[in-house]
């Protein structure tokens, strides 16, 4: 029972009309120790945000969760909302793609960090709340913070307003961090300092961290292991090593195909097309209309995950050639 | 938007698109004004008393022979409040149709010619906003004598810069469309081209805003009936009935049937209202 | 923003300017004849009244040198006599406005709390009946006349049960306390009269009432479509994130946000609020300057109706300022701007 998030068969499922449901995550097995790092990539609609959001209950009205998700053994799914909102942010913090929608603009950010802290405790005075906030401004590195707990979101730049609302994020110490896309809204320079600060947060505070992005770049240096999602499945999950030098996956293959490499010298790959709609999804493997080594098999029947000696890998027909050797 | 105007009602297959995309509200609200305007059309057929005779005994309470009860000169109260459309309804119409009219004629020209005529115009429109409406057309109506003609007259000074403003916005975005600079470089006067290729797709928000505004009308010119500057007794109009009705503090039912008259126009017309901006919102969305 | 403020505050002499001129133009209007909006009917014959009042008003004169007459009299606060109380309109104004602000005051602050009560209520339990029963009667408020419902009110809750006192601001035979801010409420506080305070409070209760209830309907539905907006934005997600309970999410959070729309009409609210006090006023025999502006309709006193005119006027450029400021105040986006 060491396993800090653990889920089994997530499923997911929004009303679609008529009494009919369309599945948003098709069955979804993950698991986090304490202190790793855990890498969702994959691109919008591929149902890596939403399962997170599953966990915490924060997903719209009307859509319907089932399978099993464990935080320390204990079941999110269908947990009481008293009970939930107990483990949000105080337990698992989250932060958000977009920090300046993310923060109330007519609030004070250091208000509404102290309002993280006083939401679960009660004992403490919105007075040390607001120290508490200013303390944790020095943790993800914001300068003059006693002036900054006083302004409001749109006096911060990108940058400055992500560590804020990391920091808000981290203001009860939670066991699990949950980035969706934290860098997707910055600059690209702004994005390198938030992994860096979130790689010290990382190896300083021991939490476990889940990292959703669309971007592979973004986790490669970061992660200790990675999720491939496609199409409300996980195609491929592994070490992030594994991942990167023995892909199995030609969608992963792609997706490291699309990274920028610093020594690049070819033209950056793409994967054509675009992802499938949760209301329309194609029949079989939901990657074949876009892979360029679909074969009729494909389009008969979903591949499940099997493990090819490296990753596990959700294909009728994986990379045997191992990408380390190319590469090296 | 181009759509727009092949589906606004007066075309049919047009209309009944809308009808059908209308919430139930809506159709509640239009049903409770087709209502009015059929009582307006037939009231004379109705077996009602006359609703300027005396028929009973003064001041009774609601019964099986008067619904409504009869009023301080023994005429029946039910027949007053029907009777009562006759006068509010008409007027109303007149009232957001002159308002409709001067107003976007106003807004037209101020948003096509801009410059001096603009100026001007806005100008106008500012300060006669920037009277509390029910002051202005209290003084207006008072100045040029008390009278529905003059009460009318009063809510269209009130009502047009509404109009004007709506107009003005609508014509200053339709301007900007290629259509319309393709008409002026292909050498048509600026009236033709305001008249053809500008106002045909300017209506939608004045037909909406008409909608809402016909019960505010109904409910201003009670209020003018009701201060005394509007209909005159003996005559049915809710205000004035509602104001006798005041003098007759004990005899509630006096004021209540012209009361709820004004309160179904108004809920009908905020509905329907509600109903059409939410379709031509939709849709230009 | 503070351009905006200055550009505004800019316009405003042009709007009094355009203001006198049109309460200039409908006092020449009446009946063909600019001496009968100044002189009653009955001392049309006493030559020593006409010739003063056309001295003073510039009667004989030609139409520009009138108008510059008319600017100059309002400028010194003349607004010309009362043809009923044979008193300076100005005088007759000064003294029945308190009654009307504390009426106007009084009724925004109900009609600005039921409207973020049943806004809140509606949005925090949407789809329910609750939200119906909310809307309903938010709706009624600003679809019956204030004249009736105020009448209907008074034979209900005076007539019938007695649960409040009847018309005007104190129980005949009660004197009111001395005068400092002209509301019966504050002044007889300040002279620390409790029961007096009670009296006036409760004569004030049910036209604030009715007057509040018209205005409620539009607060509530600005309200509760910003909140229901705001329930869905990232922000709350945040706060949900945070662990806030959705109630915390909505007063915390949802509200301060939908404050700065609420603003923004409070100024557009004002302008059903004068509309409903003149007949409110009316209805309820309140002594301010809405039942003055009735009775001087009804009688033709062309001075009061142009001096309550102006005086409206006036007040409703005051409150669309005073909107136009607190939005500034309030919204910490643009205050930086």
């Amino acid at each position: 029972m060491n396993t800090l998030l653990e889920t089994k068969d997530l499923r997911i499922e929004f009303p679609a009309g008529d009494g009919k449901w369309a599945e948003a995550l098709c069955g979804v097995d993950l698991s986090l120790d304490p202190g790793e790092v855990l890498g969702i990539v994959g691109e919008s609609g591929s149902g890596k945000s939403i399962a997170m959001m599953a966990l915490l209950q924060l997903l719209p009205k009307g859509a319907r969760v089932t399978g099993s998700a464990r935080f320390k053994g204990k079941e999110l799914i269908g947990m009481a909302p008293s009970r939930i909102r107990q483990l949000r942010g105080k337990s698992i913090g989250c932060v958000f793609q977009d920090p300046l929608s993310a923060f109330n603009s007519v609030l004070r950010i250091g208000d509404q960090i102290a309002e993280a802290i006083t939401l679960h405790d009660r004992s403490i005075s919105k007075r040390a709340a607001l120290k508490e906030a200013e303390r944790l401004f020095e943790l993800v590195a914001i300068p003059q913070p006693a002036k900054r707990v006083s302004q409001y979101p749109h006096e911060f730049s990108g940058g400055m307003r992500q560590r804020a609302m990391i920091a808000m994020a981290l203001a009860n110490r939670p066991e699990l961090l949950i980035a969706d896309e934290p860098t997707t809204a910055l600059d690209v320079t702004v994005q390198a300092q938030i992994l860096d600060l979130l790689r010290d947060l990382r190896k300083d505070l021991g939490i476990g961290l889940v990292l959703i992005t669309h971007d592979l770049g973004v986790v490669a240096g970061l992660a200790d292991k990675i999720a491939v999602m496609y199409g409300g499945r996980i195609v491929e999950r592994g070490t992030t090593d594994d991942v990167f030098y023995h892909t199995a996956h030609p969608y992963t293959a792609g997706l490291i195909g699309a990274v920028p490499s610093l020594d690049g010298d070819g033209p950056l790959q793409q994967i054509d097309g675009t992802p499938p709609s949760i209301f329309n999804r194609p029949a079989g493997c939901s990657f074949h209309p876009r892979c360029s080594y679909t074969q009729p098999a494909c389009q008969a029947g979903v591949p499940s995950l099997m493990n090819t000696g490296h990753t596990d890998c959700a294909c009728h027909f994986p990379l045997v050639k191992p990408r380390a050797e190319v590469a090296e | 938007m181009a759509d727009t105007t092949a589906s606004l009602p007066g075309q049919t297959s047009g209309a009944m698109r809308l009808v059908r995309k209308l919430p139930p509200t809506a159709m509640i609200g239009a049903l409770i004004l087709l209502f009015w305007i059929f009582t307006v059309l037939t009231i004379q057929f109705w077996p009602l008393a006359n609703p300027l005779d005396m028929v009973g005994r003064r001041l009774q309470p609601p019964s099986a022979a008067h619904w409504l009860g009869t009023d301080a000169l023994g005429r029946d109260v039910f027949s007053r409040t029907m009777h009562g459309a006759v006068w509010s309804i008409p007027i109303a119409f007149l009232v957001v149709a002159c308002a409709v009219a001067v107003g976007s004629v106003l807004g037209a020209l101020s948003g096509f010619f801009g410059g001096w005529t603009d100026g001007i115009i806005m100008r106008l429109v500012d300060v006669t906003v920037a009277f509390p409406p029910i002051l202005l057309a209290m003084a207006v109506a008072a100045m040029l004598g008390p009278g529905l003609t003059n009460a009318s007259v009063a809510m269209v000074i009130v009502w047009w810069p509404i109009y004007a403003r709506l107009m003005r916005a609508q014509v200053l975005e339709v301007k900007e469309r290629e259509h319309v600079e393709a008409a002026i470089a292909g050498g048509a006067g600026p009236l033709r081209v305001l008249r053809v290729h500008v106002l045909p797709l300017c209506w939608t928000p004045t037909l909406i805003n008409a909608t809402m505004d016909f019960g505010q009308v109904v409910l201003l010119a009670a209020s003018l009936s009701f201060i005394g500057l509007g209909a005159k007794p003996p005559s049915p109009e809710w205000g004035s009935m509602i104001s006798e009705g005041a003098t007759r503090f004990y005899s509630w039912w006096i004021a209540f049937g012209p009361g709820m008259a004004i309160l179904t126009v108004v809920l009908a017309t905020s509905f329907l209202g509600d109903g059409l901006r939410d379709v031509f919102d939709r849709r230009s969305s | 923003m503070l351009a905006y403020i200055l550009r505004r505050l800019i316009s405003i002499p042009f709007l009094l300017l355009g203001v006198a001129s049109v309460s200039f133009l409908l006092s020449q209007m009446t009946k063909g004849d600019p001496l009968a909006a100044l002189v009653p009917e009955r001392q049309m014959s006493n030559p020593e009244i006409v010739n003063a009042v056309k001295a003073q008003w510039g009667l004989d004169e030609p139409m520009p040198i009138r108008y510059v007459r008319y600017l100059g009299n309002l400028l010194q606060g003349d607004m010309g006599t009362s043809f009923s109380t044979r008193r300076p309109v100005a005088l007759d104004i000064a003294e029945r406005l308190p009654a009307t602000l504390e009426l106007v005051i009084a009724a925004m602050i109900i009609g600005t709390a039921m409207g973020l009560a049943l806004g809140l209520l509606s949005a925090r339990f949407r789809g329910t009946v609750i939200d119906s029963l909310a809307r309903i009667f938010a709706l009624l408020g600003s679809s019956l006349p204030v004249f009736w419902s105020g009448l209907i009110l008074l034979y209900v809750l005076s007539v019938r049960f007695s649960i409040v006192p009847g018309t005007g601001r104190l129980p005949p035979r009660v004197d009111p306390p001395p005068d400092v801010t002209g509301f019966y409420t504050v002044d007889a506080l300040l002279a620390g009269n409790f029961p007096l305070f009670l009296q006036a409070l409760s004569h004030l209760a049910l036209p604030a009432f009715v007057l509040g209830w018209a205005v409620t309907g539009i607060i509530t539905r600005l309200v509760r479509s910003s909140l229901v907006e705001g329930l869905s934005l990232d922000y709350a997600r945040t706060a949900r994130a945070k662990g806030a309970p959705e109630r915390v999410v909505l007063v915390r959070h949802a509200l301060p946000n939908a404050m700065i729309p609420l603003l923004t009409i409070l100024g557009f609210t004002f302008a059903y609020l004068i509309t409903g006090a003149v007949l409110t006023e009316a209805i309820f025999s309140w002594p301010g300057i809405g039942s003055y502006a009735v009775r001087a309709a009804a009688s033709l006193d062309y001075p009061a109706i142009g001096g309550v005119t102006i005086v409206g006027a006036v007040a409703f450029l005051l409150a669309n300022l005073v909107t136009d400021i607190a939005y500034a105040w309030a919204n910490p986006r643009i205050k930086v701007h």
